[in-house]
């Protein structure tokens, strides 16, 4: 089990203060496979990704990663365990006084002491792999936002990390662009013998390239499974979020007191 | 811009630093004309001091050759003892006089030195035997309207 | 009652969070020199913000200094010459300049001119997330962004401060020898008689140190610290101005009256 499998979330529960997020989610995710985490805005989507990434400790489960607690590890011991993540932000957070080549250069030059000439060579492999060796020079201002977010893909990638973590890969991106990203994560992870874990709420796009999706909803999974299995899901929630209907189990509704008596009782006095 | 350029612009940066830094200390400060690294000390004892402070200069003939470098009262006479720092290429006879002077009616007070005709010359940590004290106004005005008032009237 | 009740919740709150706001202030310094020693061995990440700190800075704070100086020998030669002692404005502008308008005005400029540009920049990066992705990357920001930031105004701001000075010290030459007329000779000899270096130059330099450490940390905590809006980073920017140059107010009267008591 703990062989194929990489990520493990158990009973994993998270706070801001009073406020629950995360009620318990179970997860995992296997070695090689593309796993979606879907689900509405503020569901608690981006936080499962900085749990798994460190970023913040769960209040109470267990956060596992290569088979070590994340709640467990040292300051060090996990920045060494990041170098072998990448992370894909949710709008490249390239970094602006730098060229795409220099941002791409980043995590060699910081955690390497390969001489220029092989760096170079490999920026220039991975901006390859993501289209954009032409772009070496231009700084981060001067590409669309399409191929910032494939700059910044190729800079997760630059280790050759075992988990790459995207953090809504799709948004804000014309059609072409996406369909661009979507294949390019899909042959990075494969071409890498990595794994990686999706955040988005883009059903279909991801459902074509994805091998295991979880549905979260409320801080908790409500639904998984294969991509097949959810197109043909008849789970009223998984059924309204695919097909994308105003109104179902998530109201259209936020919580208020019936309107009649809003409108007739205290409204007037 | 390239690495190489940024160099030279630091480099250029410090550079004006530590020669505003020398120019402050050589030019407008006075690093290099009274440089008290090699002195003596003397003391002399004075009635009053009036404003006298410390650090104030002492000057002979008009040249600063030193700085006083401490004021406290000598509960035994009484009086104000004043240590004195003088350069140690100036050389003093023993029988100096040592006088408290103001530059100009309102200017700061300084310590004066009138050279005796002694052979032998001043060690360190002699006391200087003549002192003339500080000219307090008040005094001058008092002693001024004492004498109109005795004079014998005409 | 009820009203009196509500202020004294209201200055507790405010005195609660202050006191919070400055621990972790303390905190952040703390971890900043910690992991400083990495960040120092790279010389060239502390050379690129002396760059943008100190280089950036000398015009304002030539012209600036220059101007000043000016000012001063107009000014004190119209007060001094009604007590007859116009050739003592050499004495005049070097003191105020080396004891006071050196440190404190280049200081403010400092906090304004530079300060200002580390938060906006420590800010977007927080904003757009670049902090983040760097920790994810298994770079501390605080050794990676925040440190060079924070020694490139440590040594700028001495230096910029001394320039600020020598600059003050030629305007009231140029205003006072040049134009007015004072004795040069006894502009210089005045001067330096009455201009200490250990009382009054050391000092003024040390008080810059002081202002440099005091703006340069104010102003990386406030941009690793803003809320990472847009909206967040402009209030951070305007604090970074006003808290600067309300340390370096305040500390400069501790400062003062700990250096010059007791001397002329």
């Amino acid at each position: 089990m703990s062989d194929t499998t990489l990520v493990t979330l158990r009973d994993v529960r998270f706070a801001y203060g009073e406020r629950e997020i995360l009620q318990g989610v179970n997860l995992s995710v296997r070695r090689g496979q593309v796993v979606a985490i879907m689900g509405g805005s503020g569901c608690g989507k981006t936080t499962l990704l900085r749990l798994v990434g460190g970023q913040l400790r769960a209040s109470s489960g267990s956060v596992s990663v290569g088979g070590r607690n994340l709640a467990h590890l040292s300051h060090a011991e996990l920045y060494a365990l990041r170098r072998r993540m990448g992370m894909l932000f949710q709008f490249g957070a390239l970094f602006t006084d730098l060229s795409a080549f220099d941002n791409v250069a980043f995590p060699l030059r910081e955690h390497t002491d390969l001489p220029s000439e092989l760096v170079h060579d490999l920026v220039l492999m991975k901006l390859n792999a993501v289209g954009l060796r032409g772009a070496e020079h231009l700084k981060p201002a001067e590409l669309s936002g399409g191929m910032a977010r494939r700059v910044a893909l190729a800079r997760a990638v630059a280790l050759d990390p075992m988990l790459i973590m995207y953090d809504e890969p799709f948004a804000g991106l014309d059609p072409i662009s996406l369909g661009i990203i979507g294949q390019l994560i899909r042959r990075l992870n494969d071409a890498l013998g990595a794994s990686s874990i999706i955040v988005t709420h883009d059903v279909h796009e991801s459902l074509d390239i994805v091998d295991y999706v979880y549905f979260v909803s409320n801080g908790r999974i409500v639904a998984e499974g294969t991509p097949d299995e959810i197109r043909v899901s008849t789970d009223p929630f998984v059924h309204q979020f695919v097909h994308a209907e105003a109104d179902g189990p998530v109201p259209f509704h936020y919580p208020a007191p019936p309107f009649a008596e809003r409108l007739f009782g205290q409204g007037v006095a | 811009m390239s690495r190489s350029a940024l160099d030279l612009w630091v480099g250029f940066f410090v550079v004006l630093g530590m020669a505003a830094l020398l120019f402050l200390a050589l030019r407008v400060g006075n690093l290099a004309s009274a440089n008290l690294s090699e002195a003596y000390t003397v003391k002399a004892r004075f009635d009053n001091i009036g404003g006298l402070k410390v650090r104030a200069p002492v000057k002979s003939a008009g040249v600063v050759v030193g700085r006083v470098a401490d004021i406290s009262f000598d509960t035994q006479s009484y009086r104000a003892e004043v240590v004195l720092t003088i350069a140690t290429r100036y050389a003093f006879p023993r029988d100096t006089s040592a006088s408290i002077l103001t530059s100009g009616l309102l200017g700061e007070q300084y310590v004066g030195l009138d050279p005796g005709a002694d052979v032998d010359m001043l060690k360190p940590n002699d006391v200087l035997q003549i002192t003339q004290s500080a000219v307090v106004l008040e005094k001058l005005i008092g002693q001024f309207l004492f004498d109109k008032a005795s004079a014998p009237a005409n | 009652m009820s009203g009196a009740v509500v202020l004294l919740r209201r200055v507790g709150s405010v005195v609660n969070a202050g006191v919070a706001r400055l621990g972790f202030a303390a905190r952040f310094f703390l971890l900043l020199l910690r992991y400083s020693g990495q960040s120092l061995l790279r010389v060239h990440l502390t050379m690129r913000e002396i760059y943008f700190s100190g280089v950036l800075s000398l015009l304002i704070i030539i012209v600036s200094g220059l101007f000043v100086g000016m000012v001063l020998g107009l000014q004190g030669y119209e007060t001094l010459q009604r007590f007859g002692s116009g050739d003592a404005l050499g004495v005049l502008v070097a003191l105020s300049l080396t004891r006071e308008l050196g440190p404190v005005v280049a200081g403010l400029l400092f906090a304004s001119r530079a300060g200002s540009a580390v938060t906006a920049e420590i800010g977007l990066m927080k904003t757009t997330e670049q902090l983040k992705a760097m920790d994810m990357m298994a770079v501390n920001p605080l050794a990676r962004v925040v440190a060079p930031r924070f020694w490139g105004g440590v040594v700028s701001m001495p230096l910029l401060a001394a320039i600020f000075s020598a600059m003050g010290v030629f305007g009231g030459w140029l205003i006072g020898v040049v134009f007015i007329g004072v004795d040069e000779g006894a502009f210089w000899s005045q001067m330096q008689a009455a201009v200490d270096f250990r009382e009054d130059i050391v000092n003024g330099v040390i008080k810059s140190f002081v202002f440099g450490v005091a703006v340069a940390l104010i102003a990386v905590f406030e941009g690793y610290d803003c809320e990472p809006t847009a909206e967040g980073v402009s209030r951070a920017i305007t604090r970074t101005v006003v808290s600067s140059a309300l340390a370096i107010l305040a500390l400069d009267f501790v400062l003062t009256s700990f250096m010059f008591r007791g001397v002329s």
